[in-house]
């Protein structure tokens, strides 16, 4: 009887861990299929791992295999969620079924899940900051891969960067943001201290400051990219000390929810968030990877891929802002228009001087304008911002 | 409102799904059985609020959902654990894997989509008058007004009813139990789904009355908080109330103090409820060295009816 009991005990546990792992495998990668694949194919590939990238060396009338390594579900509402628009755009353009794995930390589970893709694609995308050293060193073991890693400063013969100037449509949303607010009081939802959310924060700042001197912006610190309950309490603390139109670098709409229910203007990051609360929507960045992506792919295609630092801008469309929220009044609208169109014309850009940082120091001289590379190291915030980098 | 009110509404706000899964932690172990299955089941009951509120409108059917399909997965458990007297960690593992998995795909179709609305507050007029008290009272939504009763429901049917003592008996010794003519099974069967339906009903209040969306892993690891929770709190439902407040300010602390324009790091300020832990239990296991722990006896034990130990 025991025994019988331990058997069936046993048996319903494997049971459960196997529904529970087949389950969790639907729910988080849709290429489940096809990484166990890449798997069982593994020892013959790293044998000869050449093999699988040899199609993309030369121009040929096939089609290349392309994957996606996303950081998020592409049902975040935010940043992973753009590129997954931006690979349906690629495969309708082109043609093409392209892979993705969803949901893969910035760990060595990243380079695992680099590796295999890297096996039987003939490009990868990895899109978020924290892949860089992963797809840098499996880039160095499949030299006939391409390697297109979003955000990051490294490359190497086979491995391209890519992003864009978002920091432009920060600065017009911060415009907005500087007609809306009532107090002067703006606040800003930062993910990580990192420059890339710093140089969204200052061109937000200056944004807010051009139309409105007097203002200053609240800053915090999440320490996450997405976790909807902690930037709900970031937003709720920066409302809570008097701020009237938050911004958030976050990549849910969890700070644009809170502000909605105290009757306060926001916006998010990434993608058109208005959905969310329409009434209190004021706008933000936008993200379109698509063109991108049709590019990119085509030129492997065409045999004219070369490795590079592709920075796209609001001229070529990569960067967009989002529709303006249903109480943005139309002279706001218009103000921001007008600046959007001398931003794309090339006659205004955000850091041009004389700016000082928030310690009163003049970082950037009368007339000088920071260079890409300049703005890409950003590590000090502009006059007006209330708050630190952590060191 | 001051610093110290603001603090309190926002502890409130983050504590109520803590202290609803709690005191479903702490019913479920009273029986005697190990509840590690929390982080699953609220992200049952978030995404089946979720999926049935976007569907059909209406909150009642959204919450009774969930509530009923986390009592379900709570019959499983103790089926698990009860019935075939399974190894009870693995089975609240495979709980929190399954609930986990299976949330995140089912709620794909309804991912990012906001819900027709919150949780509704109650309107108590005179009240709202009151400084300060009025000011907090008047944030509350039927769902907290709810687990604070229930606080008060539990502490009674626990320490001053015959059926908690009964409750007491089978998870402290439930060989007596049975000999004083307790069903045991049928009280860890009733207690362990009733368990299991209030933590569904802290992953409903995640998203009716927090983050009203559902996404993907949203209740980012408080189910595995409300495990420690039900620890720190000996099992006891006053306590929860205090521990899962407390833990709220926690979370929401670290905000404010970076607001303050302290110059204290803000990773430094992210550890402060884990390091705050340790130094209460540090100070709690020195006040009570010489008192029971409150743990049920029989906690993880299956019961067996004439086996010896």
């Amino acid at each position: 009887m025991k025994k019988r009991g331990q058997a069936a005990v046993t048996f319903s546990l494997i049971t459960m861990f196997l529904l529970a792992v087949i389950l969790s495998g639907c729910g988080t990668n849709n290429t489940a299929s096809n990484t166990n694949a890449a798997a069982t194919e593994a020892p013959a590939a790293s044998t000869a791992p050449a093999d699988s990238g040899a199609a993309a060396t030369e121009p040929t009338a096939e089609k290349p295999t392309v994957a996606f390594v996303y950081i998020g579900p592409p049902g975040d509402g935010g940043y992973t969620y753009q590129h997954d628009q931006g690979r349906l755009y690629m495969e309708k353009e082109l043609g093409i079924k392209a892979d993705f794995v969803e949901n893969v930390p910035e760990s060595a589970d990243a380079e695992r899940i680099i590796t295999e893709l890297a096996q039987n694609h003939d490009i990868v995308f990895t899109t978020s900051f924290g892949y860089m050293d992963f797809t840098l060193n499996v880039a160095g073991k499949f030299p006939n891969v391409k390697f297109l890693h979003a955000s990051g400063y490294k490359t190497a013969e086979n491995m391209g960067t890519y992003f864009g100037k978002n920091y432009q449509a920060s600065y017009l949303s911060g415009i907005a943001a500087g007609k809306m607010t009532k107090k002067n009081h703006l606040g800003y939802v930062g993910a990580f201290p990192i420059s890339e959310v710093i140089y969204n924060l200052n061109a937000f700042t200056l944004g807010a400051q051009s139309v409105n001197p007097d203002i200053k912006v609240d800053v915090v610190w999440t320490n996450t990219w997405y976790d909807p309950a902690t930037e709900r309490q970031a937003a709720i603390s920066l409302l809570d000390k008097g701020a009237d139109v938050l911004l958030a670098y976050q990549d849910s709409p969890a700070t644009l929810q809170a502000a909605a229910e105290r009757g306060a203007f926001a916006g998010g990051n990434d993608s058109d968030m208005g959905k969310y609360a329409p009434d209190n929507y004021l706008t933000n960045p936008v993200w379109n990877w698509g063109p991108y992506y049709v590019k990119a792919v085509q030129s492997v295609m065409d045999g004219t891929w070369k490795s590079e630092r592709y920075s796209g801008d609001m001229a070529d469309g990569m960067v967009e802002l989002a529709p303006f929220g249903n109480k943005v009044p139309e002279d706001v609208k218009q103000l921001v228009e007008d600046a959007k169109t001398r931003i794309i014309s090339g006659e205004l850009e955000v850091f041009t001087g004389p700016i000082s940082d928030n310690k009163g120091k003049v970082v950037v001289q009368e007339g000088q304008k920071l260079t890409l590379e300049e703005v890409l190291a950003m590590n000090w915030l502009v006059q007006g911002v209330e708050g630190s980098i952590p060191q | 409102m001051d610093f110290t009110t603001q603090l309190l509404i926002a502890a409130i706000s983050a504590g109520t799904p803590l202290l609803l899964a709690t005191l479903g932690g702490i019913l479920t172990e009273r029986a005697g059985i190990i509840q590690l299955g929390a982080e699953g089941l609220m992200l049952m009951g978030a995404v089946t609020t979720c999926i049935v509120y976007i569907r059909s409108g209406n909150l009642l059917l959204a919450l009774l959902s969930a509530v009923a399909i986390t009592a379900l997965l709570g019959v499983v458990h103790s089926f698990l654990c009860v019935t075939l007297r399974a190894n009870q960690t693995m089975s609240g593992l495979a709980m929190t894997l399954f609930g986990s998995g299976l949330s995140a795909y089912i709620g794909k179709p309804i991912s990012g989509i906001p819900l027709p609305g919150t949780s509704p507050k109650l309107d108590l007029g005179v009240v709202k008058q009151v400084p300060v008290i009025g000011e907090i009272v008047g944030r509350l939504d039927v769902l907290t007004w709810f687990s604070l009763l229930l606080v008060l429901v539990l502490h009674l049917l626990i320490h001053h009813t015959s059926w908690g003592l009964h409750l007491r008996a089978v998870g402290d010794n439930p060989a007596t139990a049975d000999v004083m003519g307790i069903r045991v099974q049928l009280i860890r069967y009733s207690y362990v789904t009733a368990g299991a339906a209030l933590i569904g009903l802290a992953g409903a209040d995640m998203v009716l009355a927090y983050a009203p969306t559902w996404n993907e892993g949203l209740t980012a690891g408080r189910g595995w908080i409300a495990v420690g929770l039900v620890i720190f709190a000996r099992w006891n439902p006053l306590r929860a109330l205090f521990c899962a407040y407390f833990f709220g300010a926690l979370d929401s602390i670290g905000f404010r103090i970076q607001l303050l324009g302290s110059a204290v790091p803000p990773y430094f300020l992210k550890m402060i409820p884990y390091v705050v832990t340790i130094l209460v239990l540090m100070y709690l296991g020195y006040r009570n060295r010489n008192k029971p722990s409150g743990t049920p006896e029989s906690l993880g034990t299956p019961y067996i009816r004439e086996q010896r130990f």
